[in-house]
């Protein structure tokens, strides 16, 4: 594959909304280009951790290289770079567009343009990418391409009357989607004989090649031997090997020169060292500027994690280093809970990430979690002066030394069909949303700007969104910036005794609301014992609501004769299997769930 | 001659008049064909299981059911020579059979009697006729009066009745009355367990929490209420709980169920009977099909007891009654104090308030009666 001329590479990316059928359509695309045979096609090849595939959607960036053969009879070179397809990995999606020379954007046909289509057309715009749409799932009975290619004319501003009108499930059209990508993605530029300027956009560990770091090279040329240079890092290493990506597979080559997409190793120990957006240049002919827009990515979201079992703390710690091998984003350091133990404070990009890292901790590393509530970084200024980032609610300091709180707030969109919008304007307004604007898109459908604070949608509001809008809303954030708040701290009591690990940040003009309803949910976790229970929630010492859990009554099995022994036994070591994951704060025990599901309380 | 080791039989008869309602046992109404044929076979099985029991001496034998009344009585009367003939049976075993009121008829009982049955165990239930229509009983109170006095009259000294608590649309004023009216009676031995709603009977689906019904069953606290007030108004009859759910007559305790709680093997004899002995558990097939081509000559489903298990067992099935288990025994049995392998665990029992510990002996308090389950999983090991 030397001499691979630029006008025969098309370097680009797909991009639509959840559920549009993205992923499918990547394996269409590889399938059709003859590198795997169908049988050989794992559903959806580029989500290829256990849990991308079961949750649709992509966690880590992928890329792969193909051989087009177009009808011209050339052969291209397509480096097809997928991209995580939510707002938690934002940062990542822009720096995998920045790859890209081009995207193809996918729409479906029976739902049109959706919040993440609009969020991810601009972002791509903004990166000075050629996006060119296609229409898919036209094999739907619902399907209307007619109207969705007017709607994409209309709001984006995209030509479409020509789009490519596929379906990716059943295999229909995909040469057209192909053929589209010679003719609209532009070949890459950049001389491969000027210093070497390559971006990072993603990077994984191997245990035995060390950092695997994807880029792509805009300037200069990079080979086995060049001395490079991460330069927002620093860090300085030798290159052991370049090369691009097979399906699944890493394939070494002699070089990557300017517009090429592939893997640099070279002995990396960390991927802290390796951030995504940085800049690799050569140590002997230094390029005079990174390429623009890295940003170090700070997490939003923390929470605690303990293992349920107190003795498998060594063992969290060391699944939490494994995993930070892989990303850089996850922060962790170890804190202590009265009523968890040791355990670690951890920082995500946002919930989802929360989430996929507790699922990873307790699937590829058999760990059994208990998970404090999430809570975004509040600004604490103080008396004194001292300005302090808050990660953890049991470290706010006394009121009196608070001078005031600012908490961090999103501009978000939120697109909806026109019969639903009163319902999530009163969702927004009871999670303090202030409203910007609405824009109608068409006749039914509408797109609501709010500004929200990120604390009253980490938790339960997409949930939230999703039940009220029969799951037809669709919507996406981005950090706006800190705004000053009143804020209190929320403690729980359970049997008189303070469970710091339930406490949690909220504003006070909702903090009896919470207090009540957290009282109430936790009175149907908590399980009945010898005797009773109460529930309290407290703000400042004072109690605002109470619930009791009434003490155990009965719990007997009133008939047993021989033949019901080996039965009796199933059902008490069933009942004991549950309480192994509970926990004991001080006569009480409760389960590990209880930590996470008191913050889904959105009841309608 | 050797000294013969403890044995009890349990025979059991799969068949009824009609299912009840609440009834998860393995139990269903037949004809006179099925009826023979099931016989034969149980006839069969204990021909070639005896042949194994030659080292036993059966201390007791337990026909259940189903309901054995509601059978032709010449089975019975075959069935306990049968066994006669094939197994050694100890001087006075007790020899109980199950009966439902309506079924029985004087020639019945006076076969019962001839077979060497002692005891008869009466599905009474409950001595409200709309109670026990709601139930899908056959039989009225003024039916199992008859069949009452027709047993004392053929000569049963030994009677047990079954009462059941917690029912639909009962009432403490009800259950009360059950217990007044029942005793009055004088039978050697009542059971008075609390309805269970069993999964995959009619009365799960209508009366289980979250069903449509569920109101109409007495709330948690009548329901305990229930309980105790049982143990206070069977006492001034005279009657005295020896385990959860049972009570007698001083010495009338019933053996056969005493032996499940004590670690007495036991061999069981037709459809899914369950056996205990030479420390494994097994159990025959529960399909008729199945069970009427068998051979009788191989153990089925056979689950050996581990020591962990049977210390397990020792206390969750001895808890079942009053006096509790004895921890000497305990040491005796395993070579290893019970402290040591439960360390702290009876402390906090007896902390808490669920349990004695009395003059080597740990027992449930009444408290712990209510809530056994709660103590009988401490006992359970990692």
């Amino acid at each position: 594959m030397a001499d691979i001329s630029q006008d025969k590479i098309r370097n680009f990316c797909i991009i639509a909304h959840i559920d549009h059928g993205k992923s499918t359509l990547a394996d269409r695309i590889i399938e059709h280009t003859g590198l795997l045979t169908s049988r050989e096609m794992q559903a959806q090849v580029l989500d290829n951790m256990e849990l991308e595939r079961e949750r649709g959607i992509t966690i880590k960036s992928q890329a792969v290289r193909i051989v087009y053969k177009a009808k011209n009879g050339e052969e291209y070179i397509f480096n097809l770079i997928d991209t995580p397809g939510h707002v938690d990995f934002n940062y990542e999606v822009s720096r995998s567009l920045a790859a890209c020379d081009g995207a193809v954007l996918v729409v479906d046909a029976a739902q049109g343009i959706e919040a993440q289509t609009l969020a991810n057309v601009y972002l791509a715009l903004d990166h000075d990418l050629d996006v060119f749409p296609v229409i898919n799932k036209i094999d739907l009975p619902s399907a209307e391409p007619d109207r969705v290619a007017a709607e994409i004319e209309d709001v984006i501003g995209l030509e479409a009357h020509n789009a490519p009108r596929i379906s990716a499930k059943m295999g229909l059209n995909i040469d057209d989607v192909l053929e589209a990508i010679v003719e609209k993605i532009p070949a890459p530029g950049g001389d491969p004989a000027a210093p070497l300027q390559a971006l990072i956009f993603d990077s994984v560990y191997d245990s035995y090649r060390g950092v695997i770091v994807f880029c792509r090279v805009k300037e200069g040329t990079v080979r086995r031997g060049t001395p490079i240079r991460m330069m927002a890092t620093n860090a300085s290493y030798d290159v052991v090997e370049v090369g691009y990506f097979g399906a699944g597979q890493f394939i070494p080559c002699d070089e990557l020169s300017a517009g090429m997409v592939g893997y640099i190793t070279a002995s990396i120990k960390n991927v802290k060292d390796t951030r995504v957006g940085d800049t690799i240049t050569s140590r002997e002919n230094p390029c005079a500027e990174p390429l623009p827009g890295y940003k170090k990515v700070t997490p939003m979201v923390y929470c605690g994690m303990y293992p349920a079992d107190g003795a498998k703390y060594p063992e969290l710690r060391d699944a939490l280093e494994k995993l930070q091998l892989n990303d850089a984003s996850l922060f962790f350091e170890p804190e202590t809970s009265v009523a968890l133990g040791f355990g670690f404070r951890c920082g995500f990009l946002g919930l989802l990430h929360l989430e996929i890292i507790q699922e990873r901790l307790e699937r590829e590393y058999n760990l059994d979690l208990v998970t404090t509530a999430p809570s975004v970084v509040y600004r604490i200024h103080k008396t004194n002066g001292d300005v302090l980032d808050l990660t953890n609610p049991t470290n706010m300091p006394d009121p009196s030394e608070i001078e005031y709180m600012e908490e961090p707030i999103v501009s978000a969109e939120i697109m909806v069909t026109t019969e639903f919008v009163g319902a999530i304007m009163k969702l927004c307004q009871e999670r303090r949303g202030v409203y910007l604007g609405m824009e109608y898109m068409e006749a039914t459908r509408a797109l609501l700007k709010y500004e929200l604070p990120l604390n009253e949608i980490i938790y339960d509001f997409f949930d939230a969104l999703k039940s009220r809008s029969r799951g037809y809303a669709s919507f996406d954030y981005e950090l706006k910036g800190y705004e000053r708040s009143e804020l209190v701290k929320l403690d729980i009591l359970i049997n008189r005794e303070e469970v710091d690990a339930l406490s949690f940040i909220v504003f006070a003009g909702s903090a009896y609301e919470r207090g009540r309803r957290m009282c109430e949910k936790l009175k149907d976790e908590i399980p009945r014992h010898l005797f009773e229970i109460p529930i309290q929630a407290a703000v400042g010492g004072k109690i605002i609501a109470r619930e009791t859990v009434k003490a155990m009554r009965k719990d007997v099995l009133a008939k047993c004769y021989g033949g019901d022994i080996t039965r009796k036994k199933k059902l008490l070591e069933k009942q004991k299997e549950g309480k192994k994951r509970m926990r004991q704060v001080g006569s009480v025990e409760i389960p590990q769930k209880a930590f996470m599901s008191v913050l889904k309380l959105d009841d309608e | 001659m050797t000294k013969k080791k403890e044995l009890e039989l349990y025979l059991h008869i799969p068949f009824c008049v009609r299912k009840c309602a609440y009834c998860d046992f393995l139990s269903f109404s037949s004809g006179k064909d099925k009826q023979r044929e099931y016989m034969e076979r149980l006839l069969d099985e204990i021909h070639v299981v005896g042949e194994q029991c030659r080292e036993y001496r059966i201390s007791t034998i337990f026909v259940g059911g189903g309901t054995p009344s509601s059978l032709d009585s010449k089975w019975i009367v075959e069935m306990m020579k049968r066994i006669r003939e094939r197994f050694v049976i100890a001087e006075g075993a007790e020899i109980s059979l199950e009966a439902n009121p309506g079924t029985v008829t004087e020639e019945k009982l006076s076969d019962y009697r001839r077979a060497g049955i002692n005891r008869l165990s009466f599905g009474l239930q409950s001595a409200d006729n709309r109670e026990l229509s709601l139930l899908g009983r056959i039989h009225t109170w003024e039916e199992f009066l008859e069949s009452f006095h027709m047993a004392r009259q053929a000569g049963f000294a030994n009677l047990n009745v079954d009462l059941m608590s917690g029912l639909p649309g009962q009432s403490l004023a009800s259950w009360k009355e059950t217990i007044k009216k029942t005793a009055g009676l004088e039978p050697e031995h009542i059971s008075a367990y609390s309805l269970i709603l069993e999964e995959g009977t009619p009365f799960f689906e209508r009366y289980s929490a979250g069903g449509p019904e569920s109101r109409f069953l007495p709330d948690e606290d009548t329901e305990r209420e229930m309980y105790h007030q049982t143990r206070s108004l069977l006492g001034s009859f005279g009657y005295e709980r020896y385990e959860i759910s049972n009570y007698a007559r001083p010495g009338k305790e019933c053996l056969h169920n005493l032996g499940y709680w004590t670690d007495v093997p036991y061999r069981g004899l037709g459809l899914g009977a369950s056996s205990y002995m030479e420390g494994e558990r097994f159990c025959n097939e529960s399909d008729l099909g199945l069970y009427l081509k068998g051979s009788f000559r191989e153990r089925k489903q056979v689950q050996r007891l581990t020591k962990k298990e049977q210390q397990e067992e020792f206390f969750f099935v001895g808890l079942r009654l009053v006096r509790g288990v004895s921890l000497k025994e305990f040491e005796r049995r395993f070579g290893v104090p019970a402290t040591a392998v439960y360390p702290g665990v009876m402390e906090r029992f007896v902390r808490e308030g669920a349990a004695r510990l009395e003059n080597g002996w740990f027992k449930l308090t009444e408290l712990g009666l209510d809530v056994s389950n709660y103590v009988m999983r401490g006992f359970l090991q990692e």
